[in-house]
């Protein structure tokens, strides 16, 4: 029953905050210096041309007149056309978000088996040099960066040692058989694993570089959060009973001490998905991010408004995630 | 021979002033002890250090602690742990904070029996059934699935008390195990672990500050202060005729419900002043 009104409430707020976005977005875009017509056209148009093309997209009628338009159609389901690429703005969006989510979800995997090898390690070897080198290693993943390790992984795997691939989202040459863009799951699902493995090998970098800031603040905190559970009460009294001190760590502590780690992980996650669009601009990474790029530069006004909506609707679905598994972690909330 | 046996054990603060200086006791199998003594006079201290739970900013700088004959001191840490849970148990001191708040009830009553001593999972909730009844809590299907956070303080105390009897263990430390509690109930928990005691045979090792306590649920006593044993008696005697200064000031200093006009006596300066130059003139290496 909680759950169920949890979602209500949300599912309002997340309508609340898209109409706040949409407004906010397709405002800023159209007050910045640059406009698509100019792009469009040659050098040396005639004011006959830019004000015909003005009209044909309907930029030379008033402001709230262009957002009316604009609104009434995304709430029929036409985010309009793309300026660039005359494609639907909702079709070109759903074709790169899958390539967006994989990688972020990809990252997100890598932090937090990361990040909670480098706490278990720690807390089980606190005091000593194990957690000092965890502690320092740690800080430097944390004070660089994610586009700057982009930069570093690509110079140590792509260039010096070149095990994985820098560019793209899979190998040009291959055939690709698939009926979704989720190329990941999609290659497995089929159990083509040798596709699956040429996929893999062009998002670790990406993924990593994402991932490495993120591990650190998981580190960070689930170690101190871990270390304070293991002097509570219930740790001491799970010793007397016989439990070794890894298996205290990881039955009494571990899930006890992620909660809080939990909230943070949340929103991190969605600095994260924020971090995909250089770092998708580095790695060539055909996703949503290094579409907004391509977008902002060419002043494509319907498919920024399109791509920073679905942006505002992925932050807020991920917080509804960890409000959920919050809930679903920690009995005392279930029951309330 | 005693089941468990203290041979000279000092603990102290690592790099720091001692804690326990060359503790002896005794705890025959069956018998209960009281340690009684002051807040910092060690009493827990004893107890953690039987259960392999002192805290890591303190060391043990010499003696035996020998259970059934064997001192836990030499033994590898994985044999020692195996040997202490298997054997003994801990009736900690608030039920409020000695229970994982995100486990059900079942598992925190049958993990030992489960993963140290390798009980069949029926076996183990059959048994967690047995003693919810034997402390005498109703329902015990619900309570076994119920969060620590659905139950009062009260019913969490029984439940660690459940807990601690769980394996039949040989030696029980009971670490101020009322001392949480609300007036009311504190009675009926320490009846409830007497009677269990009575019923299992178990030695307890009772620490306390409450004298009260100690000669209704006490065989035997230590009193410490400032982590020395200064008197060893059964508690019949004791109350009949404390041999040391210290111990007279104690008992004299116990409130009486009986004569509230009376007032609280503290324990008299010469007293205090008596005992610390005791424990100087065992630091200074003098026998006290």
């Amino acid at each position: 029953m909680a759950l169920l009104r949890l979602l209500a409430i949300r599912l309002l707020t997340t309508l609340v905050t898209l109409a706040g976005v949409a407004v906010i977005v397709f405002f800023v875009i159209r007050v910045v210096p640059g406009n698509p017509i100019a792009m469009m056209l040659p050098p040396g148009a005639t004011e006959d041309d830019i004000a015909r093309l003005s009209a044909l997209y309907g930029l030379d009628q008033p402001l709230l007149t262009q957002f009316g338009i604009w609104v009434a159609g995304v709430l029929q389901g036409d985010f309009g056309t793309s300026i660039t690429t005359r494609q639907p703005v909702l079709d070109l969006v759903l074709g790169r978000l899958p390539a967006t989510l994989e990688l972020a979800i990809m990252a997100l995997v890598m932090a937090v088996i990361l990040g909670g090898a480098a706490a278990l390690t720690g807390t089980r070897f606190r005091g000593g040099r194990t957690e000092g080198a965890i502690d320092v290693a740690n800080g430097m993943a944390l004070s660089v960066p994610d586009f700057l390790w982009g930069l570093v992984l690509i110079l140590l795997f792509g260039v010096l040692m070149p095990v994985f691939h820098i560019s793209g989202r899979v190998s040009p040459a291959l055939d690709l058989p698939f009926t979704t863009d989720f190329y990941l799951f999609e290659s497995l699902l089929r159990l083509r694993f040798d596709l699956w493995a040429d996929i893999v090998a062009h998002m670790v970098l990406p993924a990593l570089a994402l991932a490495i800031p993120l591990a650190a603040i998981i580190g960070q905190l689930l170690k101190q959060s871990l270390k304070e559970t293991m002097n509570l009460d219930y740790v001491t009294l799970a010793r007397t009973k016989g439990y070794g001190e890894t298996r205290v760590i990881l039955r009494e502590a571990l899930r006890n001490a992620a909660l809080p780690t939990l909230t943070l992980v949340g929103v991190q996650f969605t600095f994260l998905i924020g971090g995909t669009v250089i770092i998708e601009r580095l790695f060539s990474y055909e996703g949503l991010g290094n579409m907004a790029i391509d977008a902002v530069i060419n002043r494509d006004l319907p498919l920024i408004q399109g791509i920073v909506l679905l942006f505002a609707l992925i932050f807020t679905v991920v917080n509804l995630i960890v409000d959920l598994l919050y809930a679903v972690l920690n009995p005392r909330l279930r029951h309330a | 021979m005693s089941f468990l046996s203290i041979r000279n054990l000092s603990v102290r603060l690592k790099k720091g002033p001692p804690l326990l200086r060359r503790v002896s006791l005794d705890v025959q199998a069956g018998e209960v002890r009281g340690l009684v003594g002051e807040s910092g006079a060690g009493k827990s201290m004893i107890g953690k250090a039987v259960l392999g739970i002192l805290p890591p900013s303190v060391e043990i700088t010499g003696g035996e602690i020998l259970l059934d004959g064997t001192d836990l001191l030499r033994l590898p840490p994985k044999d020692r742990r195996r040997r202490i849970g298997a054997s003994c148990a801990l009736i900690p001191q608030d039920p409020l904070t000695a229970l994982n708040p995100s486990h059900r009830i079942g598992p925190q009553i049958t993990d030992r029996l489960v993963d140290i001593l390798g009980w069949p999972r029926s076996a183990a909730e059959a048994r967690a059934r047995d003693l919810l009844a034997e402390v005498q809590i109703p329902e015990p299907d619900r309570v076994l699935r119920a969060y620590p956070h659905e139950l009062s303080g009260g019913m969490r105390q029984r439940i660690l008390i459940a807990s601690a009897f769980a394996a039949e263990p040989k030696l029980i430390v009971a670490d101020e195990p009322t001392t949480a509690l609300d007036v009311t109930v504190q009675k009926q928990i320490l009846k409830l672990i007497a009677g269990m005691q009575a019923r299992h045979g178990t030695a307890l090792l009772f620490v306390t500050h409450d004298l009260g306590v100690v000669s209704k649920v006490c065989q035997n006593l230590s009193v410490l202060y400032s982590g020395m044993v200064v008197e060893d008696s059964a508690v019949t005697d004791f109350f009949a005729a404390p041999r040391h200064p210290y111990s007279r000031a104690l008992l004299a200093a116990t409130p009486k419900y009986t004569d509230p006009a009376a007032g609280l006596t503290p324990v008299p300066d010469e007293v205090i002043a008596a005992v610390r130059a005791e424990v100087a003139a065992f630091d200074a290496g003098g026998i006290a």
